[in-house]
């Protein structure tokens, strides 16, 4: 994977998969820190200590489809690769907590990439999920909450294609 | 263009509620776009956006779109699952940009199934 966006849409696709109704996705591009960090919160399912010690294991997997699971390693090498780490927290029947930091400035950095197809593919695909995006780039902050969307719209899908034009051209003028 | 308010929001929902009015509202057809770590790492992204482009031109408010993890054929990702209403699942391989536009006006619009794509027909089992 190129670029960070595709790692938080496979982050994310787990959290919906653990069965996650909200899943928050916290952005933190800090010039003055040189840091560059991602935080991916959801209320799942959660997993047991052991379970987390074997996550960053590319042959640990809790499908049975298939006997390696790579998408935290994945993750995990890219931030070590640049000057950062990843770190996970969770807790059984109460969600999970996954947090990769990034020099902002390490020349082996992933860019972000497209953030916004990104976030549209997962409110398409994950209707009756909720999902939080906060973005802060040193001291602007940007933060789209379908939930107030879904509240505007009432009966209408969040991901009818009128909305999810709306939706891309609130996080695009952001 | 203005930045867009809370207001534009209730704009379009008065504009999709007019439409569903005019027509039922069902679903159609069901897109199934396989997005685990080797789907996305083999660009079922790309895929994904492309479809969702054709729907959003051709206004085809029918189709509703999901996405799923990996079903075990990696090295055949990215893959989309097509299901028309009453028919069977068609599972499509190797998909790209290019070859999901072709799917959407063929397929999903016109019911002519994509052979040269196809990978298999009916629905996955997991034992």
């Amino acid at each position: 994977m190129l670029e960070l966006a595709a790692h938080i849409l496979d982050i994310a696709e787990n959290s919906v998969r653990a069965g996650a109704s909200l899943v928050e996705i916290n952005i933190v591009e800090d010039e003055k820190e040189n840091l560059f960090s991602i935080e991916i919160i959801d209320n799942g399912c959660g997993m047991t200590q052991e379970e987390i010690k074997k996550v960053f294991d590319p042959f640990y997997t809790t499908k049975k489809v298939r006997r390696v699971g790579l998408g935290v390693p994945l993750l995990s090498d890219a931030a070590q690769r640049a000057g950062g780490n990843l770190e996970l927290h969770s807790v059984k029947g109460k969600g999970t907590t996954l947090k990769v930091t990034f020099e902002l400035n390490h020349i082996d950095r992933q860019p972000l990439g497209d953030i916004t197809g990104t976030f549209i593919i997962l409110i398409a695909g994950n209707c009756d999920t909720d999902f939080l995006y906060r973005h802060r780039h040193n001291d602007r902050i940007f933060k789209l909450d379908t939930r107030d969307i879904r509240k505007e719209i009432e009966d209408i899908p969040l991901n009818h294609p009128e909305i999810l034009k709306y939706i891309r051209q609130l996080m695009e003028d952001g | 263009m203005a930045k867009l308010t809370i207001d534009d929001l209730k704009k379009i929902k008065e504009k999709v509620h007019k439409e569903m009015s005019l027509r039922d509202g069902d679903r159609r057809v069901k897109v199934t776009v396989h997005m685990g770590t080797c789907g996305i790492a083999s660009g079922a992204k790309e895929v994904m956006d492309s479809l969702l482009q054709e729907i959003e031109a051709a206004g085809a408010n029918d189709v509703f779109v999901t996405t799923s993890g990996c079903m075990g054929l990696c090295s055949r990702e990215p893959l989309v699952t097509v299901e028309i209403i009453n028919q069977e699942p068609i599972k499509y391989e190797y998909m790209n940009p290019n070859k999901m536009r072709q799917v959407f006006k063929r397929h999903i619009l016109q019911g002519e199934i994509q052979t040269p794509f196809v990978l298999a027909k009916g629905s996955e089992v997991i034992k």
